[in-house]
C-alpha cells in the first residue's frame, strides 16, 4: 500500500468531473428525460393501512380521455411472487396506506391523475397494526397470516418475522462483577432518508420485447434484475440507464415504479414517464425502522465494562427485512466486552416497507447503548472519552459479531477528540455537551471497471456505480495516482447496464473501496500493457520496463538508449503495437475496513419552550484514507446533520387508522440551513491494509453518533435524561414539566 | 363553463366584474394573491375547477399609504416588499415581522398579508399581529366598500366573511402615536419553514413615565381562529409592563387558549408556550415603545 | 377548458407558450419548455429546488402559475452562467465541494444569486436564513455557506 507521503493526486480535492453540468442545470436526473410521444404514468395508492383487495376494475379509467393503458396487480406474473413484487403492486392485500394498487398512463399528467379517480377498488378494511407493542402483543392482528417467526410452523403465526440472538461469555457473572450498572430503554421514531429528488423513471419497450429504463437509482444492475423478476423477464431484455441521482442514502437501492412503467409502456406502445410526488415518497417508499431498544451495561469502578446486553425490536413495515442484523452487530462494536447478549426482532406492521437508510440499523441501537454508556460515565464520574478509551476495541479485539478487528481507528479518533480545541473549549453558559461514538462495517461486494486510453492519452474510466456524492472524482483521483498522470487527464463515467461491467449497488460505503479497487486494478492492467508496448517499441522484454510517473522507462541497469514513453506516446502508436489500450478488472472485494467516529455537540434547550438549539458540532472519523478530503468532510457533515435532524424533529406521525399525517417537507421537518451551525470535522487516517490506497469507506458512519451525542448534550444541560427521540419541543417541555 | 380559467383585472371594478361574471354562470371564482397557499391546495385537498382572479394587478390592492392618522396596506403587496419598506417597518415592526415570518425567502417574494388572512388558517401568522395593531379590513363589494375589524373577519377554519362576489382590497391601520409599538412572536420547531404551533401579537402604548395606557393582545394557532385576549391586555394596562404584569398577561393567554392536539403540538404545549410568547412579545413591544 | 397564451422572457429570450390556467410555472418550464435544470423536490414550496427569479425576485416556480409569467422577466439556472463561462457563484460551489448529489444545487445557486444581488456582504446568519427555503440533504449546509461567503468575497473583489 502506498504511503501518504508518496501520493501526488490522492488526498487532493479537485473539482469533480460532473461538476459543471450540475451547477448549470444540464445534469439530467430521474425526471429530466422527455421522449417524443411520451405518456405520464400515475399510481393509485391504497387509502387504507390494511385491507383485503376484493377486486380492482380499471375499465372506466381505460376509457377516459387521453388514457392509453391501465394495470393492476392481476396484470403481473404471479408465479414467482416475492415480497418485492407485492410491494411494487399489491395483490390480495393492501398492507399500508400508500401501497400501490393500480396504475395508468395518459397523454398528460392531469389526464392520468383524473383517470385514477375512475379506478374501482373494492376493499375489505382490516385493522391496522401500527406499533411494535401492538404487533408483538399476544393476539395481535396479523399482517401476514402465514408468517411464523423464523419460519417455525410448529408455533402459531406471528408478526415477529425473524428473531436472532448471539451471546458471548457469561452475562450473569459479568453483571455480578460490576460495581455500577445502567439499564434503560429507548425508542427512536421512523425517519425517512429525505432525498430531495423524488423517485422517477422513464421506460420504453420496443415491439421486440426489449425494455429500456432511465431512472434514478443507487444501483442500475439491481434495477435490472429486480424489474426482470417482477415482470418475469430475462435480464437480457432489460437495459437500465442510470440518470444522475438526487440523493438516496439507501432509499434508492430497491425499485417501486420501474416495473409499472415498463408494463404501461408495453401495453400502450409508448414511452412512459413516472414521477412520484413528495407525498408518495413519504407514504410509499422505504423509511428507516422505528425501534424499541432495551440496553444494560455494567462496569467496574475503573470503568472497565464487565457485561452488556441489548434487546432490539425494529419495525419492518409490511414485509420482513428490518435491519436487525446490523443493528445487533453494531450496538457494541466499538467496545471490548467480555460478556454480552444481543437479541433482535424483525417485526411486521402495516406501514411502508423499510429500506436501507445510511448505516441501516446502527443509529437506533447505538443511540440506546451510547446513552447508557454516558450515564455509566456520569455514575463513575469519568470523562465520556476516558470511559470509551478504557473499553475501546482495537486491532486484535474480537468484534461482538465474531471477526477479529484488523487495524482500526477508534482509539485514534478518541484521542484526537480529547485533544481537539472544540472539546477543550469551555461550554457556553447554560448549554450542555454530549459525546458519542459511531461505527459502520463498510462492505465490499462485486465491482467491475474498465479503463480506456484515447489516442491522445486521455483516460476514460468506466464503472457502474451511480455517483451520489462525488465518486467520479474519487475514481479519477485513484486512476490518476495509479497511472501517474494528472487528475485532469482522467474522466470517470458511470456506464449503463450494457456499456459497463456489473457493479453492486452504490451503498454500504463500498464504492470508493470496492469499485475504487477495481479501477486501480484496471489501471494496473493498463500499466502492464504499456510496459509491454514500450518493450515492443524498444525491443526489450516487458520485465525490463518500469512505469514511473506516468512514463515507461527502462529499468535501472537495462542498457537502452531510449526516451521515456508517456501514456500519450504509447496511445498514439497503439495501432502499431497491438491495438487500443483497454484495461479491465472485476472483483468481489474482500477486506472492507470498519470506520469509527467520535462526535460531540454543544446544545442549548430553551427550558420555557423545549426547543433545542445546536450551538456547535464536531465530527472526528477514521476514513482509512481520504481520497478526496473535501468530499469526505462533506459526508461527515451531511451525515451529522441527518443524524441531528432525526434526533431533533424528524418522525413519521400516523393517525389511528394508519394514515401518515405529515407526508411532506412542511411537517416532516428535516433541518434547514438556519437550524445548523458549521459542522467541524477532523479526518483521522488509519489506512485499511486491504485497499491499495487504504480506503475504508466513509459515507455511513457519520449518521450514527449524532443521535446519542444530542441526547447526551440535552441530558448534560437538563440534569435528567429523556430516553426517546425525537427531542421535539413538546416532548422536551413535557419532560421538563414532569421534573418540576 | 367547467374548468380552470385565469383573469388578471387591473382595478377594483374589473375584479368585481370578474367575480360577478363567474357567479352568474355558476363558475367558482377564487381570488389569487401570492398563490402560496392556493397552488398547494389545488394539488391536494381542493382540486375543483375554478376561475382564478389575480389580485396582484389590481391597483388599489397594491396601494401603500401613510398619513398622520392612518396607514393603508394593499392586500396584494408581497411580504418581501413590505419588509423592504424601512418606514413601514419602523412604524409597525410587529406586523411586518409577522409577515416576514411566513415561509422562506421564496415564499416572501409572493405571499401577502391579504392572502394570509383570506386563507383563514387558525395558524396564519399575520392575523394576531393585525388584530393587535387594530387593523380594519377593507372589502370591495358590488355595493361599494365595506369594513370589518380583523378579529371579526375569520369565521372558522378556512372560512371568512367574504361573499363570493367580494374581495379584500387592503387594511386600514390606525397610525401608532407616541410611545406605541407592537411585536409578534410565534413558536415553530425549526428556525424557519414551519407553520406556527402557536403565536402571540402584542401592541401597546406607554405614557411618558412608562405606564401602559393601552394594550391589545391576540394569540394564534390555539383556537379555531386567532383570538383577541382582552384579559391579557388588561393585565398590562396600568402597569409598567414589569415581570409581574408580563406573567399575568402570559397566564391570561394560557387560560384563553383552546388548542387541539395535532402533528404540530399538544394542547398542553400550546397553552404553556402561548403564554411564554405573550410575555416575550409584550416585553419586546414595551422596549420598542420605550425607545420611541 | 382552453389553454392560455403567455408571452414572457426567459434568460433574455422572448418565449411564448400555451398552458392550462392551473399548470404551475415549474411544470411548464420542465415538461413543456424543456428547461429541466429547475428541479421539482416537493411541489409545495417547502424545498426550494424549483427556485427561479421573477423580475429579479426569488420565487418557487412550483407556487406560481404558468399564466402568471406573462410579461415578466424570468431567470432560471440555465441563465446564470454567462457567455464567458460559469458565474462566480457556480465556480465557488464547485471549488468548495458545496454539492454532493446536485439535485438541490440549481435552486441554491439561483437563491444565492438573489441573495448576493441584494446583500453584497452577508454574514453567516443572513446567509443561513436566506437559504432556509432551500433544502439540502447531502451537505449539512456547511460547504454551501462557505461557497456563498467565498462568492461574496470574489464578487466584491471583481467590483
Amino acid at each position: 500500500m502506498a504511503e501518504a507521503v508518496d501520493l501526488k493526486v490522492v488526498g487532493t480535492s479537485p473539482v469533480r468531473p460532473d461538476g459543471v453540468d450540475k451547477v448549470t442545470g444540464r445534469a439530467a436526473f430521474g425526471a429530466d428525460l422527455n421522449l417524443p410521444g411520451m405518456l405520464y404514468g400515475k399510481v393509485l395508492r391504497s387509502p387504507h393501512a390494511h385491507a383485503r383487495i376484493k377486486s380492482v376494475d380499471v375499465s372506466r379509467a381505460l376509457a377516459a380521455d387521453g388514457v392509453l393503458a391501465a394495470v393492476s396487480g392481476a396484470d403481473f406474473p404471479s408465479d414467482r411472487l416475492d415480497d418485492l413484487a407485492r410491494n411494487v403492486i399489491a395483490r390480495d392485500k393492501a398492507l399500508y396506506n400508500g401501497h400501490a394498487v393500480a396504475a395508468v398512463a395518459a397523454k398528460t399528467q392531469q389526464q392520468a391523475e383524473a383517470a385514477l379517480e375512475l379506478i374501482d377498488v373494492d376493499y375489505e378494511v382490516l385493522d391496522p397494526v401500527l406499533t411494535l407493542d401492538e404487533a408483538m402483543a399476544a393476539g395481535a392482528t396479523l399482517v401476514n397470516e402465514s408468517q411464523h417467526t423464523n419460519g417455525d410452523t410448529s408455533k402459531p403465526p406471528s408478526n415477529i418475522a425473524v428473531q436472532q440472538a448471539f451471546e458471548r461469555g457469561d452475562v450473569d457473572k459479568g453483571f455480578a462483577e460490576a460495581d455500577v450498572i445502567v439499564e434503560s430503554e429507548h425508542r427512536v421514531p421512523t425517519a425517512h432518508q429525505g432525498y430531495i429528488e423524488p423517485h422517477a423513471c422513464t421506460a420504453t419497450m420496443n415491439a421486440g420485447g426489449k425494455a429500456t429504463i432511465w431512472c434514478c437509482t443507487q444501483g442500475h444492475f439491481d434495477v435490472r434484475s429486480l424489474t426482470a423478476g417482477v415482470l418475469g423477464k430475462s435480464v437480457g431484455n432489460i437495459k437500465v440507464i442510470p440518470s444522475e441521482i438526487g440523493g438516496g442514502f439507501g432509499g434508492k437501492t430497491i425499485i417501486y415504479l420501474e416495473p409499472l412503467a415498463v408494463k404501461l409502456s408495453e401495453l400502450s406502445g409508448r414511452p412512459v414517464k413516472m414521477m412520484m410526488t413528495r407525498e408518495e415518497v413519504f407514504r410509499a417508499t422505504g423509511p428507516a425502522s422505528a425501534t424499541w431498544c432495551k440496553v444494560k451495561v455494567g462496569a467496574k469502578k475503573d470503568g472497565t465494562f464487565t457485561a452488556a446486553t441489548a434487546w432490539l425490536a425494529y419495525e419492518a413495515g409490511a414485509f420482513p427485512g428490518a435491519p436487525i442484523g446490523p443493528g445487533c452487530m453494531s450496538v457494541l462494536a466499538p467496545y471490548d466486552v467480555p460478556n454480552l447478549r444481543i437479541e433482535g426482532n424483525d417485526v411486521l406492521v402495516t406501514k411502508p416497507r423499510v429500506c436501507a437508510y445510511r448505516a441501516p440499523g446502527a443509529p437506533q441501537s447505538m443511540h440506546a447503548m451510547e446513552c447508557a454508556i454516558d450515564e455509566l460515565a456520569r455514575k463513575l464520574d469519568m470523562d465520556p472519552i476516558d470511559i470509551r478509551l478504557k473499553n475501546a476495541a482495537d486491532e486484535g479485539t474480537q468484534a461482538p459479531y465474531g471477526p477479529t478487528f484488523p487495524p482500526i481507528g477508534l482509539k485514534k479518533c478518541l484521542e484526537a477528540a480529547k485533544n481537539h480545541p472544540n472539546y477543550l473549549k469551555p461550554l457556553a453558559e447554560g448549554a450542555g455537551r454530549g459525546l458519542a461514538v459511531g461505527f459502520w462495517f463498510n462492505i465490499g461486494m462485486q465491482s467491475s471497471a474498465e479503463v480506456r486510453i484515447a489516442e491522445d492519452g486521455m483516460v476514460t474510466v468506466m464503472e457502474g456505480n451511480p455517483d451520489i456524492g462525488g465518486s467520479r472524482a474519487s475514481m479519477a483521483l485513484m486512476a490518476a495516482e495509479t497511472l501517474g498522470v494528472p487528475y485532469e487527464q482522467v474522466k470517470a463515467h458511470v456506464g449503463d447496464t450494457e456499456s459497463t461491467g456489473f457493479c453492486n449497488v452504490t451503498g454500504g460505503s463500498r464504492t470508493t473501496f470496492a469499485t475504487g479497487m477495481a479501477v486501480v486494478q484496471a489501471c494496473e492492467d493498463i500499466i502492464a500493457q504499456c510496459r509491454q508496448r514500450a518493450a515492443l517499441t524498444w525491443d526489450l522484454d516487458a520485465e525490463q520496463v518500469d512505469w514511473v510517473d506516468g512514463e515507461a522507462v527502462p529499468k535501472p541497469g537495462v542498457n537502452a538508449d531510449v526516451k521515456p514513453l508517456s501514456l500519450a506516446n504509447i496511445a498514439r502508436r497503439a495501432g502499431r503495437t497491438g491495438g487500443p489500450l483497454l484495461g479491465r478488472a472485476s472483483l468481489n472485494a474482500q477486506g472492507a475496513g470498519a470506520s469509527f467516529s467520535v462526535n460531540w455537540t454543544d446544545a442549548r434547550v430553551d427550558t420555557e419552550t423545549g426547543k433545542t438549539d445546536i450551538l456547535a458540532f464536531t465530527a472526528v472519523q477514521d476514513a482509512g484514507r481520504a481520497i478526496h478530503p473535501a468530499y469526505v468532510e462533506g459526508q461527515m457533515q451531511g451525515g451529522a446533520v441527518q443524524g441531528l435532524g432525526w434526533a431533533l424533529n424528524e418522525e413519521y406521525i400516523y393517525d389511528e387508522r394508519g394514515a401518515l399525517e405529515n407526508p411532506g417537507f412542511l411537517d416532516y421537518r428535516v433541518p434547514v440551513a438556519s437550524d445548523m451551525p458549521m459542522i467541524d470535522t477532523q479526518i483521522v487516517e488509519v489506512p485499511n491494509p486491504s485497499h491499495p490506497y487504504g480506503v475504508r469507506g466513509v459515507g455511513e458512519t457519520p449518521i450514527v453518533a449524532p443521535l446519542a451525542a444530542l441526547s447526551n448534550a440535552v441530558r448534560d444541560q437538563l440534569g435528567f435524561r429523556i430516553n426517546d427521540l425525537p427531542l421535539s419541543p413538546p416532548r422536551v417541555l413535557a419532560a421538563l414539566d414532569e421534573q418540576g | 363553463m367547467a374548468g380552470y380559467a385565469y383573469l388578471a383585472p387591473t382595478n377594483v371594478d374589473e375584479a368585481l366584474g370578474a367575480l360577478e361574471e363567474a357567479a352568474s354562470v355558476g363558475q367558482r371564482a377564487q381570488m389569487l394573491a401570492g398563490g402560496t397557499d392556493v397552488l398547494v391546495q389545488i394539488r391536494s385537498v381542493d382540486k375543483g375547477p375554478r376561475t382564478f382572479v389575480d389580485v396582484k394587478h389590481v391597483e388599489e390592492a397594491n396601494a401603500l399609504s401613510m398619513t398622520d392618522d392612518e396607514l393603508f396596506i394593499g392586500a396584494a403587496i408581497a411580504s418581501a416588499v413590505l419588509n423592504e419598506n424601512a418606514r413601514l417597518k419602523s412604524i409597525l415592526p410587529g406586523l411586518v415581522e409577522s409577515a416576514d415570518l411566513i415561509g422562506s425567502t421564496q415564499i416572501q417574494g409572493r405571499a401577502t398579508i391579504g392572502g394570509n388572512l383570506c386563507n383563514s388558517s387558525p395558524a396564519g401568522d399575520t392575523i394576531p399581529a393585525l388584530i393587535a395593531c387594530g387593523a380594519v379590513c377593507v372589502i370591495a363589494s358590488p355595493n361599494g366598500n365595506r369594513e370589518v375589524a380583523t378579529e371579526d373577519f375569520v369565521t372558522g377554519v378556512g372560512t371568512n366573511v367574504l361573499e363570493p362576489t367580494e374581495f379584500l382590497v387592503g387594511f386600514k391601520i390606525p397610525r401608532p402615536k407616541g410611545k406605541t409599538s407592537d411585536a409578534y412572536l410565534r413558536f415553530i420547531p425549526r428556525t424557519e419553514m414551519d407553520i406556527a404551533v402557536c403565536g402571540a401579537g402584542v401592541a401597546l402604548t406607554l405614557d411618558d413615565d412608562g405606564t401602559c395606557t393601552k394594550a391589545k393582545v391576540a394569540i394564534g394557532a390555539v383556537a379555531v381562529t386567532a383570538l383577541p385576549v382582552p384579559e391579557a391586555a388588561a393585565a398590562l394596562v396600568g402597569t409598567k409592563v414589569d415581570d409581574d404584569a408580563l406573567h399575568a398577561a402570559a397566564a391570561a393567554s394560557t387560560a384563553a387558549a383552546k388548542p387541539i392536539d395535532d402533528k404540530r403540538g399538544t394542547v398542553e404545549f400550546r397553552k404553556q408556550v402561548v403564554g411564554v410568547l405573550t410575555r416575550r412579545a409584550a416585553a419586546i413591544a414595551r422596549d420598542r415603545a420605550l425607545a420611541r | 377548458m382552453s389553454k392560455v397564451h403567455v408571452s414572457t422572457t426567459i434568460n433574455g429570450d422572448v418565449v411564448e407558450f400555451l398552458c392550462e390556467p392551473h399548470q404551475s410555472l415549474l411544470e411548464v418550464l420542465r415538461e413543456d419548455l424543456g428547461l429541466t435544470g429547475t428541479k421539482e423536490g416537493c411541489a409545495t414550496g417547502d424545498c426550494g429546488a424549483c427556485s427561479v427569479l421573477v423580475d429579479g425576485r426569488l420565487v418557487c416556480s412550483c407556487l406560481m402559475l404558468g399564466v402568471e409569467a406573462d410579461s415578466v422577466e424570468l431567470t432560471t439556472i440555465e441563465g446564470i452562467a454567462g457567455p464567458d463561462g460559469l458565474h462566480v457563484i457556480q465556480q465557488k460551489y464547485l471549488e468548495h465541494a458545496a454539492l454532493q448529489c446536485g439535485i438541490c444545487t440549481p435552486g441554491f445557486i439561483v437563491a444565492t444569486k438573489a441573495l448576493l444581488d441584494k446583500h453584497s456582504d452577508p454574514d453567516e446568519t443572513t446567509i443561513r436564513y436566506w437559504l432556509a427555503g432551500n433544502l439540502c440533504r447531502c451537505t449539512g449546509y456547511d460547504k454551501i455557506v462557505r461557497a456563498v461567503q467565498a462568492s461574496a468575497e470574489a464578487l466584491a473583489y471583481e467590483a
